[in-house]
């Protein structure tokens, strides 16, 4: 690259009086003074979710109203800052879901810990754990941020499933194929 | 009404009109703190502040949602937050000159109100005669000796405060504004060696000077130049008044006493709550009066346009009703004339100062020396040489 000297002018008689400089900015203020305001005012207008956002990790169930969640823990096991907290727990054989081994008993996600990295969506085996579009998380106690089971699924609801897994596997037992 | 008023003494009468002119001023002085923060909110794109809101106030349907979204309320609020937190007194500081200090800034800024005329009214004779507390002949340099007390305050807080920073605050203030003290008197003088004419009785009353704004077009002779406001006359002199009164008034680019960005907060680093509060007051309260002078001297005053004086327009009011030309409805709206070009100055205050960054220092002194100085002198000079042709021919 050849070096190119660039003339340093000095400053024109104009430009040391500040005057057309300082008129030139006041025309550009008046321009943003009268242009439509940028704020989006919050509590009122909330911002557009955009695909595949990271928000408050919450449980869902399946079109049949079915629990996702198996209680493997994974989810528990890979969370970085250590916020999932899982009882396991058995169903019942005679159950409707009796195929489904276990479900847990009690979750937890502690929301002063949660980062929302979303590594326990994408661990997930049964797609039961998703960061879905809720990013505001408040309360006025430690006790009230840990969201338990009954909170998860009413925040995260149901989603619609593409493999229905588990009933496939109840069809393959019921024609004598065990292991599918 | 009037002959119960007109029957007190004159002190008494003094204090009371004082005292209405004092309850005038403040609540301009509060409401331009947020005028400020709208301004600054524009320009920058935002809304600015739109939540405060009292109840009751937000019953009435239209107008209450207005008044919040332009945050009237928080005027109040802020007002109320100010006299109610605590006054915290640094252990360190100077006490006596410490609470000295912000009462020192109020009495100029609402002393010099006293000889700037607001208004005028119509006398059964036609006579234009000026509103104003104290219409004395020493007008000029009655404002210009009291507001030049105000130095003294920020001098006195930046030093009582005992810590480096107001102490700086307080130096740069002095130098400041002694500085361009000089070329705001300078550039003034122009305009009162046109007004007193030789032969007329000597003056440096302003109201004398709006009078002289005041002629009527009378086609291309020299008599027209009697309705030309003087910042036409003058561009000059108008120029450095007002860039002067930006440096008198602390406003950016030259609030070099405050300068948040190196000196923490400048003079009123250790005040806070009420005493803080007075500082701001007598701030906007000193840009009023400095406006108004602007506009009584530069604008024409309460006269509503070049060539269009008030005594013209009431004229043509009173064709439409007599009702019009009752001296009461002459002076509110000459007053309202009057007002009007002060808070666009005001606005043009604000516009400037969320468009240019501080100066420098070293550049705020070479541009009150070595520019502005010399820029004042070479003005009175040319004009004091063009009138002296003038008045010849």
């Amino acid at each position: 690259m050849a070096i190119v000297p660039l003339e340093r002018k000095p400053l024109t008689f104009a430009e040391r009086t500040y005057v057309p400089q300082i008129l030139a900015g006041l025309r550009t203020t008046w321009q943003h003074l009268v242009k439509p305001k940028q704020t989006l005012e919050y509590p009122e207008q909330r911002p557009a979710i955009p695909p595949g956002y990271r928000g408050v990790p919450t449980l869902v169930m399946d079109p049949n109203g079915r629990e996702k969640c198996v209680s493997c823990q994974l989810c528990e096991f890979v969370c970085p800052p250590k916020a999932i907290r899982i009882t396991p727990g058995e169903i019942a054989p005679d159950a409707p879901t009796g195929h489904v081994e276990k479900a847990p008993k009690e979750f937890e996600i502690d929301m002063l810990r949660c980062i929302y990295c979303g590594m326990c969506e994408e661990v997930c085996p049964e797609e039961a754990i998703v960061l879905q579009n809720q990013f505001s998380m408040t309360g006025y106690t430690r006790e009230e941020m840990v969201n338990n089971k009954a909170r998860l699924y009413e925040l995260g609801g149901t989603l619609p499933d593409s493999h229905f897994k588990w009933d496939k596997k109840k069809t393959a037992e019921e024609h004598g194929n065990d292991r599918h | 009404m009037i002959d119960f008023y007109l029957s007190l003494h004159p002190v008494v009468q003094g204090v009371l009109k004082g005292l209405a002119v004092i309850l005038v001023i403040f609540p301009i002085g509060g409401a331009c703190s947020m005028a400020e923060r709208k301004v600054s909110a524009w320009i920058q794109g935002r809304p600015g502040p739109n939540r405060a809101i009292v109840p009751w106030v937000a019953w009435i349907p239209i107008l209450g949602p207005f008044l919040q979204r332009l945050g009237i309320f928080h005027v109040m609020a802020d007002g109320g937050k100010m006299l109610f937190k605590e006054d915290a007194l640094p252990g360190h500081v100077n006490k006596f000159y410490f609470v000295l200090a912000p009462i020192v800034a109020m009495i100029p800024a609402l002393t010099t109100v006293v000889a700037v005329p607001f208004g005028a009214y119509l006398d059964t004779a036609g006579q234009v005669i000026p509103l104003a507390l104290a219409n004395v002949d020493i007008g000029m340099l009655a404002v210009f000796a009291v507001s030049s007390m105000g130095v003294y305050s920020l001098i006195l807080a930046g030093w009582a405060s005992n810590s480096k920073y107001p102490f700086l605050g307080g130096v740069r203030a002095s130098a400041q504004l002694i500085s361009y003290e000089l070329s705001m008197t300078l550039s003034v003088m122009p305009v009162f060696l046109w007004v007193n004419a030789p032969g007329r009785e000597a003056t440096l009353g302003l109201a004398r000077v709006v009078e002289f704004q005041s002629g009527s077009w009378a086609g291309f002779t020299s008599a027209s130049w009697g309705g030309v406001w003087f910042i036409f006359i003058m561009p000059v002199s108008a120029f450095v008044f007002i860039t002067a009164l930006f440096a008198e008034t602390n406003r950016q680019p030259f609030d070099m006493p405050e300068s948040e960005a190196d000196l923490v907060g400048g003079f009123h680093t250790e005040y806070g709550a009420f005493k803080w509060g007075l500082f701001f007051v007598a701030e906007y309260s000193a840009m009023l009066i400095g406006s108004g002078v602007f506009t009584l001297l530069f604008l024409g005053g309460w006269n509503p346009l070049p060539w269009v004086p008030l005594a013209d327009l009431v004229g043509w009011l009173t064709h439409l009703s007599p009702v019009l030309g009752h001296p009461i409805v002459v002076g509110l709206l000459s007053i309202g004339i009057f007002l009007g070009k002060v808070l666009a100055l005001i606005f043009f205050f604000m516009w400037v100062r969320w468009t240019v960054p501080r100066f420098r220092y070293d550049q705020v002194m070479e541009i009150g020396w070595k520019k502005l100085l010399p820029l004042a002198i070479a003005n009175l000079l040319a004009y004091a040489i063009g009138i002296a042709f003038l008045e010849r021919g």
